[in-house]
């Protein structure tokens, strides 16, 4: 009798703090303090608010393809809040704006890599972030590697790395989270899981009843928050990033959330997404949940919301500014930061290069 | 053409695998930077002995036993070394090296650029690769040109232990990422004189190590032995002076010293273990018939293995280029 490790499926009830109306369950006490949590609404509302100009750029051609964040803005902004940015580090995939600009990044520099140019590559010295991964999953091993690192050298930091339910089937995942639970890496492993890879959806990339329960497998704890609520998803990456920074090794969270929106701008969600689980997940909006939740202190309220989208909507313009008056893209870019001291092979493809397009 | 950085102390009999244990030893206690890590380099001192006594010297921290997955040996590397280490991962051998190619072809390579130069990847990869040594499958395959057209890499392949010490020393204080590759055939085949102190070999340089007058042989790693030894019978038995060139150096290429070698015979035959098509030897013909067009007497010979998958140990050494295939390929380009 095959009995000793058969999975139960017994569905995971995600912690919750705050209730789709932003009520605060009993007996928790919340883990961020009122001006944290403004600044936290403040982050995920500038978050949608780039997410809704970016897209209506992208289609006058004027931004390239990029993917917003809409839906899972409590799932990054809650995570990447319970950080030190001084000396804790975010690697990220491509869908963590606002965990970026919470570790110091200008808005306009990210809008650039999305302009399509390299200067927007080049994160500002001190500004504890890994450059945005487009090849999934494969900073996973990466982040774990800077985490071994800082640890080896008594920094104190901890790494916080994102990636999705997709990316968590790629080898890479896996290499690296069993390293990171054989060296005790100070890593967080931040898995949103948004019900989608592409057009691809969950239960077709595991038959794992949850994907957080993968962590028993490298050793250490697993855990399944409501990637909704900003204030669950705060004391959960709180307790690991705690966790990492004492020694006691990695976590695996899974940051239970929908993408709201396409994968990216080039992608058409109507042709898989069906319509009433889309539907059914409007109500649970990250932003609204923790509106109410002011609101219902006396903290937050509509002329307040009017005010901040304004003050937001000329913070990305002003971006945009910035943005646009980067200079263009030149030849000469293609040949800088390949190498240290560029072999003379590159040396005269550069000249070459450069006299036939200048 | 190897630049000596430091007063050398004396000299001692090394095959390579000493010769780079010696290197790895040095820098190590130079530089606390420097950790070693992959598959057995630890407790075990690699399954060649490459690491052998460094884990009891430096201590579990700088050099250590890694899970089994070429993948995050080297994708931890990435992090490592932007943590500020200097990190010297060991693919156990270069036949696994596709487990591990899309963290060295996509992320190593390229994090400069990706980064725009806040991030260099001073990473020096160490494998062992080419065969002859009769190992179990899937060891022994010469994939270099997989990594030569990998921008933002080096690629280095040094042929006896003077260049072994020297050229390791350079790689892993290059603030580039460096794929070292070592002839799994030279480890202890080969030996020679090497200074016991500190000296670099720089990258990019190629070295004549045969004077010749009728023809230009190119190689590098473990088929530079067998040139030398094909020179000798075609001394021998049909009296031809041969020029036997080691590239060393597959990226940087030195271009300069490659057409002056040709330019000194006007015939040239390269050698690798490498199958033919794309192999490096057709980016060497390329150039010599770009940068030396006429300097050419005859059309420019390659000797490499067929385009067919590395075999068994037993039918090996019809793959492998053998000193009679060499012999075989000079005498065409001779036109003999």
């Amino acid at each position: 009798m095959f009995a000793q490790f058969i999975p139960d499926g017994a569905p995971v009830t995600p912690i919750q703090h705050l209730s789709p109306d932003g009520v605060l369950a009993a007996g928790v006490t919340p883990s961020m303090s009122d001006d944290q949590l403004l600044a936290g609404l403040r982050l995920m509302m500038l978050t949608r608010v780039f997410d809704t100009k970016a897209m209506s750029l992208q289609r006058q051609g004027r931004f390239g393809t990029f993917s917003q964040v809409t839906g899972q803005e409590a799932s990054i902004v809650g995570s990447a809040s319970a950080l030190d940015p001084l000396i804790d580090w975010v690697v990220p995939q491509y869908r963590e704006l606002p965990a970026l600009l919470r570790q110091g990044l200008p808005l306009s520099r990210f809008m650039l890599y999305f302009m399509g140019n390299l200067a927007g590559s080049r994160i500002p010295d001190g500004v504890n972030i890994l450059p945005i991964q487009i090849s999934l999953a494969a900073q996973i091993p990466q982040a774990v590697g800077l985490a071994w690192g800082l640890q080896m050298q008594q920094t104190g930091g901890v790494v916080v790395v994102y990636f999705g339910d997709g990316a968590s089937s790629e080898g890479d995942f896996h290499e690296a989270c069993n390293l990171a639970g054989v060296v005790k890496a100070p890593v967080v492993f931040m898995l949103s899981n948004n019900g989608w890879a592409i057009s691809t959806p969950r239960h077709k990339q595991s038959a794992a009843s949850s994907l957080a329960s993968r962590a028993i497998g490298y050793g250490f704890p697993g855990v399944v928050v409501d990637g909704n609520d900003l204030l669950a998803v705060h004391a959960v990456t709180a307790e690991a990033v705690a966790r990492a920074r004492s020694g006691h090794g990695p976590t695996l969270i899974e940051s239970v959330t929908y993408r709201m929106g396409p994968h990216n701008t080039a992608d058409d969600p109507t042709r898989y997404v069906d319509a009433a689980a889309l539907e059914s997940w409007k109500p649970l909006d990250p932003i609204v949940r923790v509106q109410r939740h002011l609101a219902s202190r006396r903290l937050w309220d509509d002329d307040r919301r009017q005010t901040v989208e304004a003050e937001l909507s000329a913070e990305v313009d002003a971006a945009l500014v910035i943005a646009r008056a980067e200079p263009a893209p030149t030849a000469s870019q293609l040949f800088d930061h390949v190498y240290a001291d560029p072999p003379s092979t590159l040396q005269r493809q550069r000249a070459a290069r450069i006299g036939a397009t200048s | 053409m190897s630049t000596v950085t430091e007063p050398v102390v004396g000299t001692a009999t090394m095959n390579m695998v000493e010769a780079i244990r010696d290197a790895l030893t040095l820098e190590m206690a130079r530089d606390e930077r420097v950790v070693v890590l992959g598959e057995d380099v630890g407790v075990l001192g690699g399954v060649f002995r490459a690491t052998d006594g460094l884990q009891q010297r430096f201590g579990e921290r700088r050099v250590i036993d890694t899970p089994l997955a070429e993948g995050v040996i080297i994708g931890a590397s990435v992090g490592l070394a932007i943590s500020g280490l200097i990190p010297v991962p060991e693919l156990q051998f270069l036949g696994f090296g596709h487990q591990a190619f899309h963290q060295i072809g996509q992320q190593v390579a390229r994090f400069r650029f990706r980064s725009q130069g806040r991030h260099p990847m001073p990473i020096t990869i160490r494998s062992p690769f080419g065969g002859g040594v009769r190992t179990p499958e899937l060891h022994s395959d010469a994939f270099e040109a997989l990594y030569t057209n990998t921008p933002g890499l080096k690629v280095v392949a040094p042929a006896d232990a003077y260049d072994a010490k020297g050229m390791l020393l350079a790689a892993i204080r290059d603030p580039d990422p460096v794929l070292f590759l070592e002839p799994l055939r030279g480890y202890r085949l080969v030996s020679g004189e090497v200074p016991t102190g500190d000296y670099t070999v720089a990258l990019g340089r190629s070295k004549v190590v045969r004077e010749g007058e009728h023809v230009t042989v190119i190689a590098y790693s473990a088929a530079v032995q067998l040139c030398t030894k094909a020179a000798d019978v075609l001394a021998a038995e049909h009296g031809i002076s041969t020029h036997v060139v080691d590239v060393r150096s597959l990226v940087p290429l030195d271009v300069e010293g490659i057409v002056a070698a040709v330019e000194h015979t006007g015939r040239v035959v390269i050698v690798h273990e490498a199958p033919l098509t794309s192999g490096f030897g057709a980016e060497l013909a390329a150039t010599i018939q770009r940068e030396a067009f006429y300097s050419l007497e005859a059309p420019i010979e390659r000797v490499t293995a067929p385009d067919t998958p590395y075999p068994l140990g037993g039918t090996e050494d019809f793959y492998v280029p053998q000193v009679d295939d060499i012999v075989r390929g000079v005498l065409n380009a001779l036109e003999r």
